[in-house]
């Protein structure tokens, strides 16, 4: 039991030291800085929209399509990271898998880019 | 840890070439514009036909790869060879349609070629994984092509209708995916038919309940009673082209990935699975005979029309016997070919102000248009059940095969449902050659199309004569099968 705990200690100094130095920034931030504030300021940020508001009010579609076309890449990023780490045991199938892979996001960014979906107007 | 060997890609063949040229055309359309949609739609037809002629070069034993998650047999073959001709139909069936409804997008024909990818795919699946990813690929392609009219209210209804019930179905199968996968430790579908091969193996209440999910979401897919609500609204809602791809093609391919599971690895389980297909096909048979009658939209009326004649497919797989697949895949093939013929003759009711879609715009179609009229007829003949038309042969076997197997109740009820569902089939025939005759339709249909419903009538006409390539191919697809 002891040494299974032992193991999880790095994770505790981790916990201690991400804490204290959260508090040191916001401590400090409100003891040194000087304060001038408005609403705006003062409104959690949220990119584009209001923070609070009707869920049912129209916006438009074209958040949705470039947090769709973002998707996309964030998950090929998600399957590169493992495939990096592995190629060394993967071989020269699992690299040329991944190439296949990129290929075909590739057809679909050229797709998107071409007919104009990348454009905010 | 030992590098992993190159997998045999002789068997995907047909699927890469799939694949390459889908996105290959992606490239054409997209940098030609949609000018080109007539280019990437013929391309298309040709990549699905060579694709097809591919599938038949296969050897005919059962062969597997990619870590035994795909397998080609002649059960495959014969089903992939049924959805790309049905595909490359739907692409023929649409290209004069979106010229003149001025929908003009070369998206179109990929994504029907992307859904065929798909349900290759799925007929080729040997694992609960690939069986998913396959059905993914179609499903997804085909919410889109049901809200292809994107300006248009009941289409893009229609899209997102089947969007959200077909997310639904997807959850349930995955859940159900996830408890076999729990309660057996493996995916694969021979690991799985081994596992329940063996002396004294009982299945668990929790491996039921995973059957049972994967049998709804599979019910689903092939819009069987109780699971067939999206149907008649998809249906109607989507554009006439895209119901004739919907009607044929997804569930040729559902029904085959169904036979394969329960007769693959849930085969010695035939006493667990048989009630649900049993109760599928009879809700099915009777809902699909009975709800149609009140129908005045030819389409919801062909959309409860399929929900019936799935039901009579499921009987096929109810036998759970050799006889009872190839009973199936008969009636799949002849499925196939009433139905293009029968959506051909809907595709061609255009009147100066645009498409219309009402039984009683038929009136008196005989005086007008009798050749259009005389292919119909011998089409609502057929998928009533009339002898001698080829639809009679589809529901004989299926039936024959019931009986042999013991369910003698299963096909007396069939059997009465499809002298009730005769009703609505002959009362078209009746206002097309009885009543009088409504204004005229426009324009006969394009040269195309008049070839594809003209060869239709006339296997349907002609199947009693010669039937034997497709009942001896049957055969042999369906002993591939069951073993």
């Amino acid at each position: 039991m002891e040494a299974l705990l032992l193991e999880y200690l790095p994770i505790l100094i981790f916990l201690g030291v991400a804490i204290a130095l959260s508090l040191v920034f916001v401590g400090a931030a409100w003891l040194i800085a000087r304060q001038n504030p408005d609403p705006e300021k003062l409104s959690a940020y949220e990119c584009g929209f209001d923070a609070f508001g009707d869920s049912r009010r129209q916006f438009d579609v074209r958040f949705y399509l470039v947090s769709i076309l973002f998707i996309i890449f964030d998950l090929e990023v998600a399957f590169l990271f493992p495939w990096a780490v592995a190629l060394g045991d993967i071989g020269i199938f699992g690299f040329w898998s991944m190439v296949i892979f990129l290929g075909i996001l590739t057809v679909g960014f050229i797709y998107e880019w071409k007919k104009g979906a990348l454009e905010w107007e | 840890m030992t590098p992993a060997l190159i997998p045999s890609l002789g068997p995907a063949v047909p699927e890469i070439l799939l694949a390459v040229a889908a996105m290959a055309l992606l490239m054409v359309g997209v940098f030609r514009g949609n000018g080109a949609s007539n280019l990437v739609g013929w391309l298309s037809v040709a990549a699905l036909g060579v694709a097809a002629v591919l599938t038949l070069g296969l050897p005919g034993e059962r062969v597997l790869t990619f870590s035994n998650m795909f397998v080609v047999d002649g059960f495959a073959r014969f089903v992939k060879v049924m959805v790309l001709m049905s595909s490359a139909l739907a692409i023929i069936m649409s290209m004069n349609w979106l010229d003149r409804e001025n929908i003009n997008r070369f998206e179109y024909p990929l994504l029907v070629l992307l859904a065929a990818l798909g349900m290759a795919m799925m007929v080729s699946a040997n694992d609960l994984i690939s069986l998913y990813v396959g059905l993914e690929l179609q499903s997804l392609s085909l919410y889109v092509l049901a809200a292809i009219r994107r300006d248009s209210a009941v289409s893009t209804e229609a899209g997102i209708k089947y969007f959200v019930l077909g997310a639904l179905a997807s959850g349930m199968l995955l859940y159900g995916s996830s408890l076999i996968y729990g309660f057996t430790g493996t995916t694969n579908f021979d690991a799985l038919a081994t596992l329940f091969g063996r002396e004294g193996y009982s299945a668990s209440i929790g491996l039921i309940f995973g059957i049972v999910f994967l049998a709804a979401g599979l019910a689903f897919k092939v819009s069987a009673v109780p699971f067939h609500m999206w149907t008649p609204d998809v249906y109607e809602g989507a554009p006439t082209p895209v119901t004739a791809f919907f009607a044929v093609a997804p569930k040729i391919a559902a029904l085959a990935l169904f036979s394969r599971i329960v007769l693959g690895p849930f085969a010695e389980m035939i006493d667990q699975w048989r009630q649900i297909i049993v109760f599928l096909a009879i809700a099915s048979m009777v809902l699909g005979a009975v709800a149609a009658i009140v129908q005045t939209n030819i389409k919801r009326l062909m959309a409860y029309s399929s929900i019936g004649h799935v039901g009579y497919a499921l009987v096929g797989l109810a036998a759970g016997t050799e006889e009872g697949v190839r009973g199936l895949l008969i009636y799949l093939a002849i499925y196939l070919a009433m139905n293009v013929g029968a959506f051909i003759c809907i595709l061609a009711m255009r009147r100066k102000d645009g498409m219309t879609e009402e039984i009683r715009d038929l009136a008196g179609l005989a005086q007008t248009r009798p050749g259009m009229a005389a292919a119909l007829a011998i089409f609502m003949f057929s998928l009533a059940g009339i002898p001698p038309l080829a639809g009679f042969f589809g529901k004989f076997y299926v039936f024959v095969a019931a009986v042999n197997a013991g369910l003698v109740g299963l096909a007396v009820i069939g059997v009465i449902a499809s002298v009730i569902g005769a009703y609505y089939y002959l009362r078209i025939v009746k206002i097309m050659y009885f009543d009088e005759p409504a204004a005229e339709f426009e324009a006969p249909m394009s040269r195309e199309l008049g070839i594809v419903v003209t060869a239709a009538a006339v296997f349907t006409v002609l199947f009693v004569l010669y039937p034997s390539p497709i009942l001896d191919s049957a055969a042999v697809a369906a002993a591939a099968l069951v073993p």
